[in-house]
């Protein structure tokens, strides 16, 4: 009896050698698909030494296209974490009739390819768009300029917060809200002191998202921006210009730059679900 | 080193917050896809040779694109002031979209078109191959890498140049140019979308013994991937490829800008502007810096679309519309 229990494996487990397989597996997954590359696009970058890569990201029009990115996330990201809130408000703490249209309306973005979202773009605002003559008179730049690039990115960004907190709303229920109610608590008192702090890190973790997908998003920028120089290419579109261009390190340097602008992100997600792990599991489970 | 990443760091930050958009007297230059390097030398001289000239400091901005791409946008409200680009179907799109009149080609000396190009085979070194001409690239032991036709500039002159060719023989006649076409697009492993796709294909990853591309995209690879490792063979015969340019006469007019347009592209035939385009491998249209520049751009016999073709529409709606020759050769050769 007292031998045995050492032999019988834990009810909890595989044995070693199954663990050891897809550990090893994993990581030769991850090695692979996520490692590489980005060892491969650093070492690409600073192939010419560190002050060539300096050159690269100093170039002008390369701090525009940074300036430009950075100016189209910082406008469509608190758009959207506002836009979010009162959506995952609205839908988890209220019924109405068309919720369920709304949810999906929500979750269009996620299954309208990019490009085609540009292109709706155009069709509204774009010379023969449907206020292209009255732009044009006006004398209104919406695509090839910075709104255009702003609404296209608002636009594939969208549902990342909404989606983020429209569950964790619906799980939490209004219960605690009713309570504030009764003890006398009017409406902004209510969502400022009770149903914001609830969803906080939700909140924080969706603008996250929301921030990194802004910065790297390709296809729908790419129509409506113009693609002028120093003015309309935001990084991920001056990338591609410099790599069709044969200048591979630079193309690399900005590129690495968006990655660590990513990677920004992802270290700010792990470090909120490290301090906050246990609300946020706590938040997340009910 | 800390120290060094430190400096460089707060100096990217500062210049990205002082990379705000100036705003002086400028045209918008909407063009085409490889043309970078090209525009940021004219630029950079036509603004000094303006400031010296009117004592006004003006501005070019540039956007590239695929050709055709650009003049989709142009016509969805990019405000080009002035288009470069490589093909002049790009700018009769343009034109028939009401933005500028439709004999465009006549506003400027030849055709509009301050430079040009020609297609031409890349071989690898020592041209293991032999090959010389277009015959050569039919034989069964060849294989030949160019983009598309439908999608691409060097691919449709490609093409029409491979026809012409066999259209001119004794003898011959559109049966035989198919024939011809057939055996030239059954030696082609793959058509890439675009001309700097095909390049890679053919450089990078060493699929092909001949490359069909412009001259002046030759030239560039043999500066990238390493001059001794290609070869550029001169055809008997090939077609002239026009870069033509033209002013986008309404949005000038709203913007303003119209004299400094028509200054803009005046200048692209000046010795300055000339002297950069053979700089960048483009064959020009003065004759002193053509005289100048002989060696590095040896004699070709052309023709252009206008003369084989009858133009560029009829071109296009024969070969390589829904249906067209190029089409039907296709299809053939896939069976």
């Amino acid at each position: 009896m007292s031998a045995a229990p050492r032999r019988v494996r834990p009810a909890l487990g595989e044995p070693a050698p199954v663990r050891v397989l897809l550990i090893a597996l994993t990581i030769a997954f991850l090695a692979a698909f996520l490692v590489l590359p980005l060892v491969l696009m650093f070492s690409q970058a600073l192939a010419g030494g560190v002050d060539a890569y300096f050159a690269a990201i100093t170039d002008r029009d390369t701090l525009a296209a940074i300036r430009l990115t950075l100016v189209a996330a910082a406008i469509a990201v608190p758009l959207n974490a506002l836009f979010g809130v009162a959506a995952a408000w609205a839908i988890a703490k209220f019924d109405f009739r068309g919720k369920n249209l709304l949810i999906t309306l929500i979750d269009l973005p996620f299954s309208v390819s990019p490009v085609i979202a540009g292109l709706v773009f155009i069709l509204l605002f774009g010379a023969h768009g449907w206020f292209g003559a009255w732009l044009g008179a006006h004398d209104v730049r919406i695509v090839f300029a910075l709104p255009g690039i702003v609404l296209a990115t608002i636009f594939v960004t969208f549902p990342f917060v909404a989606r983020e907190l429209i569950p964790l709303m619906q799980a939490q229920g209004s219960s605690e809200e009713e309570a504030a109610l009764t003890l006398g608590a009017g409406g902004w008192k209510l969502f400022w002191h009770v149903t914001l702090p609830n969803v906080r890190w939700g909140l924080l973790y969706g603008i996250l998202l929301c921030n990194a997908r802004a910065m790297g998003e390709f296809g729908a920028v790419s129509v409506v921006s113009g693609h002028i120089r120093g003015l309309t290419n935001t990084m991920p579109l001056h990338v591609e210009v410099l790599y069709n261009d044969y200048q591979f390190a630079a193309a690399f340097a900005v590129a690495s730059l968006l990655a660590l602008l990513a990677l920004v992100t992802l270290g700010l997600k792990s470090l909120l679900e490290w301090r906050h792990g246990d609300e946020l599991a706590a938040l997340r489970g009910r | 080193m800390r120290r060094i990443s430190r400096l460089h760091v707060s100096t990217v930050l500062l210049l990205v917050l002082a990379a705000g958009q100036a705003t002086a007297a400028g045209l918008l230059n909407v063009s085409y896809d490889v043309a970078r390097g090209l525009y940021q030398d004219l630029n950079r001289a036509f603004v000094e040779e303006h400031a010296r000239s009117s004592g006004e400091t003006v501005k070019v901005d540039q956007s590239h694109g695929g050709s055709s791409k650009q003049a989709r946008a142009v016509i969805d409200g990019l405000g080009a002031d002035v288009v470069t680009m490589n093909s002049p179907l790009d700018i009769d799109v343009i034109a028939d979209a009401g933005l500028l009149p439709k004999n465009w080609a006549a506003a400027f000396p030849e055709r509009s078109s301050p430079s040009w190009s020609t297609i031409v085979f890349v071989v690898r070194k020592g041209n293991p191959r032999r090959i010389a001409d277009w015959p050569d690239l039919t034989r069964a032991d060849v294989k030949a890498v160019l983009p598309n036709p439908k999608t691409s500039g060097n691919g449709r002159y490609s093409y029409l140049a491979a026809w012409h060719y066999a259209r001119s023989q004794p003898g011959a006649t559109d049966q035989t140019a198919i024939a011809f076409e057939q055996a030239f697009f059954r030696n082609v492993p793959v058509l890439d979308i675009g001309g700097r796709d095909a390049t890679t294909t053919f450089a990078h990853r060493g699929i092909g013994d001949v490359l069909l591309t412009f001259e002046s995209e030759a030239k560039v690879i043999g500066k990238t991937f390493g001059a001794d490792r290609f070869e550029i063979v001169y055809p008997s015969i090939s077609v002239r490829a026009d870069n033509p340019v033209a002013v986008v006469e309404k949005n000038a007019a709203r913007n303003g800008t119209t004299a400094l347009a028509e200054a803009y592209l005046k200048f692209h035939y000046g010795k300055t502007a000339q002297t950069i385009f053979a700089g960048h491998g483009l064959r020009t249209v003065d004759p002193e810096v053509a005289a100048a520049h002989a060696a590095a751009f040896p004699p070709i016999r052309t023709f252009t679309v206008e003369e084989a073709f009858g133009g560029w529409p009829a071109a296009q709606a024969t070969h390589f519309a829904s249906g067209g020759h190029f089409d039907r050769i296709i299809a053939e050769v896939r069976k």
